[in-house]
Parts: structure tokens; sequence; C-alpha cells
């Protein structure tokens, strides 16, 4: 441990300066591991690491982005051996593993000063065990994105309630499409109705017991969920041979009018305008009511930044972190993303989808949930997800499917 | 005095180098393997014996981690895929034979053939995993206007848990039949002629020359066909996580690939549960091992 | 030779035979011949379903190019380069070495050194995962092509010794008999008596050891991440995400992914087979 008298000399000097990080001049290297190749997410991390670079120009920034998918498995690699000094994960229990293996920095001290109350709405999100493990940098809503032409053609309005819904899709069976496109290839996808279907039919407080496994996954709520699912499967809502498809491969369906709408987040809107579809043709309502009376509650899930435990340049990855948060950066960042701020000081981009996403969460009285997979202990998830996805292509296996994840999760609470 | 060290080693090493020579040459060559094959063999035995998030720390639970496997339908599932793979992969065999049977002519241009049929073999398994999960799929694969044409399908392959297994299956022939195929065509080269003259003379034709003349004079092929199969059907990973990620929901999982999932996929944390399941698929192929070891050995003995 | 050669059939069998050669090759390649037809097609030809159809332009040479500038494609070939070929060097090295010590000297733990050697290259590599990651963790080579080099030299070194091992059985006894008569120390034998006659041998294995390490999937995923060490089995994975529904170059990917080991097939053919077919001869 040759290095540890200079690494504590260093974390005083970190803290004592602090607040004035953001001004002073940092040297040395900042390496940064972000999530995502997509174009939108590159050019808006990117983007944020050159005005930072531009800020201190004596810092070494190296920033490498790795593939959305492989980071879920590689995370865990380069906590433990060659850690950057930032990377890009998720907020909820996906943290959790690393919390609890001692992986992640605990950056409180980043929320105790001023940025605490500029994020204030993603505080729990961010919070396991009482302290602060990461920095968001961007949220998007979830909700219906649908062919506002093609519902124009066939005289229908986005419904408010389940009854509306299903006879809307009836009127759009009947001209011979499908309601829903999916791909559940990558299981996540099915991991969203679930969440829209629990949290309409029984609510938040229901739904977070669930996920966290205090809730038996035989009990006569989680099938009534499951019933009403199967309202539109029977229907034959969805389109076919979707486990066959990633959620990117089940988009042109929707684009060349086979099917008409598609539960998604707020990501889908690019590569939507991407392939062609115009403004006037893309449009987005809220996940209908299916309970009367109870509050709707809504998926945004998080995308964060954090420090790994093992970093060797903290103090430059709070300083980053603290730069990525501010409200400044946010406007701008959030507008490539074409997703929402998480400052409250930031604009909001006026984009259309952006704005309803943005109203649509200002009034989520009921809560605000991250998304299955993030809410769901790890194991639980892969376990619920498959049999989501079994579900839809097999709806007479639920009682074979929802035993199996009841035994998963006991498993799961012995440990 | 330095000299006369020198030459007593000299005089050591004249004197011993027949004893010592070959421990020499294998040092190198089994610290390597030992390091990176054999123990990490018995650690998985250990690891199985733990709970580990790969993370924190281990903790000993004894042989919970079996007791588990034993309700787990996800195992059984990928027990009973590879079972399948076993004795489908075998097909490859027939195959080859076949292929190899219907290219060992002399025209002009065979040779060309015969590597053009051989080449699936080179590819790597992710891009002929690849190149089958688009010929398959629904939307844009050929292989539904293919079957269309005799009034079949469309199938959904890869979608389809009773379809999926197959499906990978056939691709994982694809190549596999090319390697048998190539290791007959040579079989076939060594074929004593005279032996085949004679049995015309004697009437043997077709099915008959095949069995009883050609065939046993090609088992040293089909042993190292048979080998091979089997070991690859065991080992079978990459076109299952390049085409379906065991899904859909679990349905092409073999235990190769569940293991993977179980210890280190996106969700997977539990390196314990997984070991274990390596350690029976381990089991598994310890049986063909054995079988392979003894063979040799008949053969050893006679050298 | 069976079956019997076409030229003593009628003219129509042999006919039909040359017509059916063609044919059956085409059926064979089916799914590859569809990739390729793909990877010449421009992206409108995908979004307006003119997919096994006449290519609405031959933009085969942009596809390609593109791959190479608008990917980290040459970043992964070039890894697979620096990972393969240190790797043939090591397991041909390690096994001229362990073949020739089992194959010329008669010691009673002979058999059983090269039993291990055989046996553990028939394991299930799966069993060897976890272990063999925390010991590359633990050498700080994860994420290394050092780390992924010495797991694979140490892995194929049990197929490289069954290899040579028989090879050298198969040698004349009596060059090397004649040697030690000499007086020619046992060192000097390995390397100018033996290692000469083994040169075929080598050959065969390295085409083979190329090939099989080039199409490792399954260590890269394990012991490698990101652009600055997977080599391309892996990356075509990132590769296929970026390109996301974009069949024309997914497919071009795929081919250039593909075409090293076939080009090393098509150039050593001969030692390639007699690599591969070692033993299938008796």
């Amino acid at each position: 441990m040759q290095f540890s008298f200079k690494s504590v000399a260093v974390a005083l000097a970190a803290s004592t300066m602090l607040a004035g990080a953001a001004q002073a001049e940092l040297t040395g290297d900042l390496r940064i591991f972000f999530n995502d190749q997509n174009p939108a997410p590159k050019e808006a991390m990117e983007g944020m690491v050159e005005r930072f670079q531009e800020m201190h120009p004596d810092l070494n920034i190296e920033l490498t982005l790795i593939d959305r998918e492989a980071n879920k498995t590689q995370i865990r690699n380069y906590l433990t051996a060659n850690a950057p000094d930032v990377n890009g994960w998720y907020a909820g229990n996906r943290m959790r593993p690393y919390v609890n293996a001692g992986l992640f920095e605990d950056v409180s001290d980043l929320w105790d000063g001023p940025m605490g109350e500029e994020l204030a709405s993603t505080r729990p999100a961010l919070t396991l065990d009482g302290k602060q493990w990461g920095v968001p940098y961007s949220y998007y809503q979830w909700g219906i994105y649908y062919r506002q032409d093609i519902y124009e053609e066939l005289g229908l309005t986005p419904a408010t309630t389940w009854d509306e819904e299903k006879a809307n899709c009836q009127v759009i069976l009947d001209s011979g499409r499908k309601c829903y496109t999916i791909g559940t290839r990558f299981l996540w996808t099915a991991g969203g109705w679930f969440d829209y279907l629990n949290l309409r039919t029984h609510g938040y407080d229901f739904h977070m017991a669930l996920t966290a496994g205090e809730v038996e996954w035989t009990d006569e709520r989680v099938r009534e969920t499951f019933a009403n699912w199967r309202e539109l499967i029977d229907m034959g809502a969805f389109i076919d041979d979707h486990t066959a498809y990633t959620w990117q491969e089940a988009q042109p369906f929707m684009v060349n009018g086979e099917a008409v709408s598609y539960l998604m987040g707020n990501f889908v809107v690019a590569p939507m305008r991407e392939a062609g579809l115009t403004d006037d043709q893309l449009g987005f309502y809220q996940f209908p009511e299916i309970t009367p009376g109870i509050p709707k509650a809504e998926d945004a899930p998080t995308d964060t930044l954090h420090i790994p435990a093992q970093a060797q340049n903290k103090d430059n990855a709070r300083a980053f972190l603290q730069y990525v948060a501010s409200a400044e950066n946010q406007t701008i960042v959030n507008q490539t993303l074409g997703q929402l701020p998480i400052n409250r000081n930031a604009e909001v981009a006026d984009d259309k989808f952006i704005q309803a996403g943005f109203e649509m969460l200002s009034n989520a009285t009921g809560g605000i949930a991250q998304f299955f997979d993030r809410d769901a202990d790890a194991e639980l998830a892969s376990a619920a997800m498959e049999g989501f996805q079994e579900f839809m292509v097999m709806p007479d296996n639920l009682d074979a499917i929802l035993t199996r994840l009841e035994r998963v999760r006991q498993r799961i609470n012995e440990n | 005095m330095s000299v006369t060290t020198e030459t007593d080693q000299r005089g050591w090493w004249r004197r011993n180098q027949m004893r010592a020579a070959p421990w020499l040459f294998l040092a190198p060559g089994i610290a390597f393997f030992a390091l990176y094959v054999i123990f990490p063999i018995f650690q998985s035995f250990q690891i199985s014996l733990y709970r580990w998030d790969g993370l924190g720390e281990a903790r000993y639970i004894g042989m919970r981690n079996y007791h588990e496997l034993l309700d787990d339908p996800a195992f059984y599932t990928s027990l009973r895929n590879n079972v399948k793979w076993l004795l489908l992969y075998l097909l490859a065999i027939p195959g080859g034979l076949f292929i190899a049977l219907f290219l060992n002519q002399q025209v002009r241009g065979i040779r060309l053939y015969k590597s053009l049929f051989f080449f699936p073999f080179v590819i790597s398994q992710v891009v002929v995993g690849l190149v089958f999960a688009w010929f398959y799929n629904p939307s844009i694969g050929l292989f539904n206007p293919l079957i269309g044409l005799f009034g079949l399908g469309p199938m959904n392959v890869l979608g389809n848990p009773n379809t999926v297994t197959y499906g990978i299956i056939a691709a994982g022939l694809w190549p596999q039949i090319a390697y048998c195929m190539i290791l007959y065509l040579t079989g076939l080269n060594a074929v004593d002629p005279e032996q085949v003259e004679a049995a015309r003379l004697d009437g043997a034709k077709g099915w008959r020359m095949l069995w009883y003349v050609i065939l046993p004079q090609l088992r040293p092929a089909t042993f190292i066909a048979v080998v091979v199969t089997v070991i690859g059907a065991l080992r079978s990973f990459d076109m299952i996580s390049v085409m379906t990620n065991g899904g859909p929901f679990g349905s092409s999982r073999v235990l190769a690939y569940y293991m993977f999932e179980v210890s280190l996929s996106e969700y997977g944390f539990r390196m314990g549960y997984g070991a274990a399941i390596a350690v029976v698929l381990f089991l598994i192929m310890l049986v063909y091992i054995a079988f392979f070891l003894w063979r040799m050995w008949r053969e050893e003995r006679g050298y | 030779m069976f079956p019997t050669p076409v030229e003593r059939r009628s003219n129509a069998v042999q006919t039909t035979y040359k017509a059916l050669l063609p044919l059956a090759l085409i059926l064979w390649l089916m799914p590859l011949l569809m990739v390729a037809l793909f990877s010449i097609k421009p992206d409108s030809d995908f979004t307006q379903g003119n997919l096994w159809g006449w290519p609405s332009s031959f933009v085969g040479f942009e596809n390609y190019t593109r791959v190479f500038t608008d990917s980290a494609m040459p970043r992964y070939l070039l890894n697979s380069v620096f990972i393969t070929v240190p790797t043939v060097i090591g397991a041909v090295a390690l096994s001229c070495m362990t073949g020739f010590a089992l194959g010329v000297y008669r010691f009673r733990s002979n058999i059983w050194i090269f039993f291990m050697f055989v046996a553990g290259n028939f394991v299930p590599f799966q069993i060897l995962m976890v272990p063999v990651r925390d010991l590359t963790l633990n050498l700080g080579l994860y994420d290394t092509r050092l780390g992924l080099v010495l797991f694979h030299i140490a892995f194929q070194t049990g197929f490289c010794t069954l290899f040579m091992r028989n090879f050298i059985r198969a040698l004349p006894r009596e060059l090397i008999e004649a040697a030690r008569v000499e007086g020619v120390s046992e060192i000097r034998i390995f390397w100018y008596v033996v290692l000469p006659l083994m040169r075929p041998a080598i050959a065969a294995l390295s085409v083979l050891i190329f090939t099989f390490i080039w199409n490792d999937y399954f260590w890269a995923v394990v012991l490698t991440q990101g652009v600055e060490t997977q080599p391309v089995t892996a990356g075509i994975t990132a590769f296929n995400s970026q390109f996301r529904a974009a069949y024309h170059m997914m497919s071009a990917g795929s081919i250039i992914a593909a075409l090293p080991p076939v080009m090393m097939f098509f150039l050593m053919q001969k030692h390639f087979i007699a690599g591969l077919t070692l033993g299938a001869v008796k």
C-alpha cells in the first residue's frame, strides 16, 4: 500500500476544495467508460467530455464507449480489475450487487451540497442503505408511441381507459393490422408491459412490494394483472413471432404500418424519425387507466454515472460528475439525447415527445418506478422476464410460471 | 575451480541426460497445462460448494447447489437439450459420409468442389450462427420462402420453443458435416482398391459393398468423427449465445450455456451454482474421455 | 475406388453427375450466399422488401469500405492477429518439446502424462471458466491480449501434444539411435535431428491452431472486453449492435470477420487437411 499516504492527502485536499472544484484547474487523468455507442448518446457524451476538457485543458481525459448490452456483463470485471474513474450504469436495485460488494464509491458528499436539492427528484433512485452511490445524467418516460395517421384514418382517439384501449385495438385488428409491435428476444421489453399492467391494475405500492420480493408470485392479485394481459394476448393484439426480434427489429412493423403502436421508452423516437416517420405520423399517449381511481405511476428509468471504488482519480471524477449534473450541462445533454434533464433548473427541450413526457412525469401522482429489471433483484428479474415472454407465447402456462417464480423468490429471500 | 564444477556438471548431464531430458522438455508444457487446465478443474469442484457472487466473500454451503440443481426446471431443460444435441449431432457422421461418397470422383474441378463443400468448417461458429439466424429470421430470412415452395410454413424457427433447438442443431451440423466429410474423403483415399475390385468380382454392389467392404476400412475415420462430434455437441455454446441467448424463455439452453448464464451473464451472479453445472457437464464428458483413453491405451499396448 | 468412378458409367450418368455438382454446392452454401448477396445490396432494398432479388444497385464496395472506415472492425481484426499469432507460436513451441519428450523417451509415467494432456484437451472448457477468469484477474492480465494468449497456449498444448507425440512416434527411430551412438546430446538431437523432420507437422498444426484460435468466441468473451483487446469474433457482436437492423452492413461485417481463416485454408489447404485428418487413416 505504498500510495496510502498520498491518497489520504489527496482525499483531504479534495474534500476541502469540493465546493470550488468546478473552478479549480484539474490535472492528471480521467478515464471514463460510457455504456452506449448509439449515435445520440455517443454525441451527448462526447460533447460533455469536450466541454469539460475546455474547462480543464491540462486534464488528460480518456473516453471509452462500450456497447450497452456488453457493458451489462463487463461491468463486474472492470470494477474489480482495471477500474476506470467514471462508469455508466443504472439506478435502483441494479446497483445493489456492486454496492454490496463495495465496488461503487459512496458519493453522498456530492448530494449533500446544493446539487442534492437540484436533483431532489432522482435522489431515491440513487439511494441504497441511506447513501447515494452515483449521479444521474438523464431519464426518460415510457408510454405508448402510436401511428397518429393510422388512428385518424380509422377514426380513433388515444384511449384513457382499459375498455377504450381494447375497443381501439379491436378496430385496429379488424383493419388487418396488429395493435402492438414488440420484440422480446432480449426479454426486457416484456418487462415494460408487465410494469404498466401491474402498476395500473394494483398501483405503485403493490408493484414495488412485488419487485422487492415481499409478495408471493402466486398471489391472486398477480394473477389479476396477468388476466388483463391475457385479454390482449387472446385478441391477437401483439405481432407474431416477437420472440425472434430485438426491440430494434420490431420497429419496422410500426414504420410499415403493419402494427400501430409500441409500448417503449422515449429512446424509440430517434430511430423512428430516422426511419422516416414524421411528427405528424408519430404520437404519444400515457398508458391508460385500468383499475379506476388508482393514481397513475410511471416507469421512468434513470441512467447514471458512478465512481468505481477502485478508481485512481476520484477527485477528478467527482468534479466531472458535478459538471454532468449541472443545470447548464443538463440542458445541452438532454437536448442531444432527446431525454429529460435530471436537474430541475435545466431547460426541457422543445420537442413534442420530451415535453409530453415531462408533463406526464410531473403529474405522476402514483409514483415513479425505475423499470422491472432495475427494481427487482437481478436473479428474480431474469427469471421473471423469461416467464413474461413465455406467458406471451403460451398464456396457458401461467400456473407453472408463477410457481417457478415463487420458488425463485423464496430462495432469494432465504439468502 | 570453476572449471572443475563445469566438467562436473557436464558429467552429471552426460550420465543422467536420458532420465533428465524428458522432464526438461516437459516442464514448461506441464507447468502451463497444470496452471490453466488441471488446477482449475479441481477449483471448480471446490467453488461448486460455495455461494459466491463473484464480487464479495464466498460462503461454504456444502452440497446445496447440487440439491438445487435437482429441482431446477431450467437444469432439466438444458440436460434434455444436451441429449438432443448429442444424438442429432451424430447425424453429421452419416451426412459427412454421404457427401464424401458423392464427391469421391475424379471429374474436372472436383478438388475445388471438395474445398468449397468443406469451408463452412473454417468459418467461426459465431458467423455461422449469425448467418443461420438471418436465414431463419421470419421477416428477412430465406428459410420461409424456401419451405414455402413445398407448401410448408411459415415458421418462426428460433422463436418457437418446440423448434428452436433443432434449428440451432441444424446450423451446427453444417460445419460439422463438412468436418466429417473431410475425414471420410481422406479415409476413402486409403481404401484398398484391390479389396474393392475383389468384392466387385464377387458381385458386391452398392449398400452391401459399403457396409461389408468400405465401412470396415473407414473405421479409424469413423472413430475420430465420433469423438470430435460428441465433444463438439457437449461444448456447443457459441451458436446458442449468438442465435438465441438460450431463448425463447430458456428453451434452447444447454448445460454449457446455462452455466455461463447463471455465473457471468447480464443477471448472473452465481459462480457456485454455475460451477456445479459445469461439474455435471464434466462428469458426463468424463464418460467419453474415459472411453477414448481406454481405446488409446489398448492401442498403446500394441506399440 | 468406391463408389464406382463415374467415368466408367454411362454418358447419361456422367452428365447428371456433373450437373448435380454445382446444384448441390449452391444448396449447400445457400445461407452463406444469402449473406453474400445482402452484403452488396443498398439499405433501401431492405426497406422496400427487395430481399433476395437482384440488387437495385451494387454497393458492395461502399458497404465493405464502410466496415473499415465507420467501425472498429480494423481494430478487432488486428487484435485477432495479435492474439492468434503468439498463441500459434507458443503452443507449437511447447508441444514440440512435450511431443518430443513423450514420443521419444520411455519412462514409467510417460503414458499417464500423455493421458493427462489428452484428457485435459477434451474437458468441457466451461468448467475452467470461473477459475481461469479469477486467475487472470489476479495476475492483472484481465482484459489484456496477453491474458488470453497465455490461456490459449496452455489449453491448446493438450491437443498439440497429442498431435506431435503421435507424429514423432511415426518417425524412424534409427536416426535418433544413430545420433545417440555418436554421442550427440539429447538437446542437440531434438534441435538438429528431430525438429527438421517435424516441419510438416509444425505447418499442419500451425494452420489448424490458427483457425481454432481465430474462431474462438467463448474465451474472448470471458477474458476480454472492449475495442482495445477483443478479437473479431467478439467484436462482431458489438459491430452488429452498432449497425442494428442494417443487414447489408452486418452481412459485410460478418464476411470480413470470417475471411482470414478461409484464406488461410485455401492457401494452406494441404497442411490444413493433413492436420485435421491425422489419425483418420491407419
